[in-house]
């Protein structure tokens, strides 16, 4: 990872590829939603609302793999002092709060026709919730820190994102933890007990959304970049 | 009401959203690279 550790070798890969994962991940997320809304046959308990299954899996999957991303950011930060960690971390934090709130949202609204009520205090909502709160707290520290001039986010923020990642296993685990109207893990490293021909659909969802996620990220990464070098230069003119 | 109606709105927020994020950081990335090249033509 040190290699990219020059940001005008990390420059000279991530302008290329921002419109190589944006591009092939819209049409990934346009096919699959089509294909799930068109294609795929309504399920015999929950009928036409299982459609939501292929945006909500992965704003949940996102938003958990951002938050271990940023989790992933501050370790490199703070133990290698990689210069790029930092701001791998600023870059993150706005896509990944924007599908935790997503995965809520959507999650909510599929419970009101399927279990009767748009929330519940329960184990996976809850702690996906404090998901959300979480990011809020990272984004206004990363903020703090860059009005203090670094490039990256302080230690503080850094451990701040270690200490938050406890919260991703607790949200995996919550529906076998405690007693929800959640329904509990169906797809695990031992298959999937979703019907095949509901379930297809959510590969080029899942690619698509991932792909996107990745795009906004380098695309958020390059701003930080170009403002860093921007504030650099006019600080160097300042000083004559 | 009709379980469409969940369906499109679930659909309908998160384009919305998606589209706004892509927007926002296209324009951020852009405005400040056009702002550094800028800098670095007038030095």
């Amino acid at each position: 990872m040190h290699r990219f550790a020059n940001p005008a070798r990390f420059l000279k890969i991530a302008r290329p590829l921002t419109g190589w994962l944006f591009w092939p991940g819209l049409a990934l997320i346009l096919a699959g939603a089509a294909c799930g809304l068109l294609l795929t046959p309504a399920d015999y308990l929950q009928g036409d609302t299982v459609r939501i299954l292929y945006i909500h899996v992965p704003a949940a999957w996102l938003g958990m793999g951002g938050w271990a991303g940023i989790a992933v950011a501050a370790l490199m930060q703070l133990v290698w002092r990689h210069p790029l960690a930092g701001v791998a971390g600023r870059a993150i934090a706005a896509p990944g709060a924007l599908f935790t709130a997503i995965c809520l949202a959507t999650g909510s609204i599929w419970g009101r026709p399927t279990w009767g009520t748009w929330w519940e205090w329960d184990g996976r909502m809850t702690s996906m919730l404090v998901l959300l709160f979480l990011y809020l707290g990272y984004i206004a520290l990363a903020n703090a820190s860059a009005r203090d001039g670094q490039a990256g986010v302080s230690s503080v923020t850094a451990i701040f994102a270690l200490v938050g990642a406890v919260n991703i296993p607790i949200i995996n685990r919550s529906v076998v933890w405690w007693n929800s109207l959640h329904q509990g893990p169906s797809i695990t490293l031992r298959g999937s007990s979703i019907e095949g021909s509901l379930l297809w659909p959510l590969a080029p969802t899942l690619l698509g959304f991932s792909l996107w996620f990745g795009a906004i990220v380098l695309m958020r990464m390059r701003a930080i970049l170009a403002q860093n070098k921007v504030e650099a230069r006019m600080q160097r003119l300042a000083r004559g | 009401m009709n379980q469409w109606a969940f369906v499109i709105a679930a659909y309908g927020v998160t384009a919305a959203a998606t589209l706004v994020l892509s927007v926002l950081s296209w324009r951020a990335m852009r405005g400040a690279e056009r702002a550094a090249e800028r800098l670095s033509d007038r030095a």
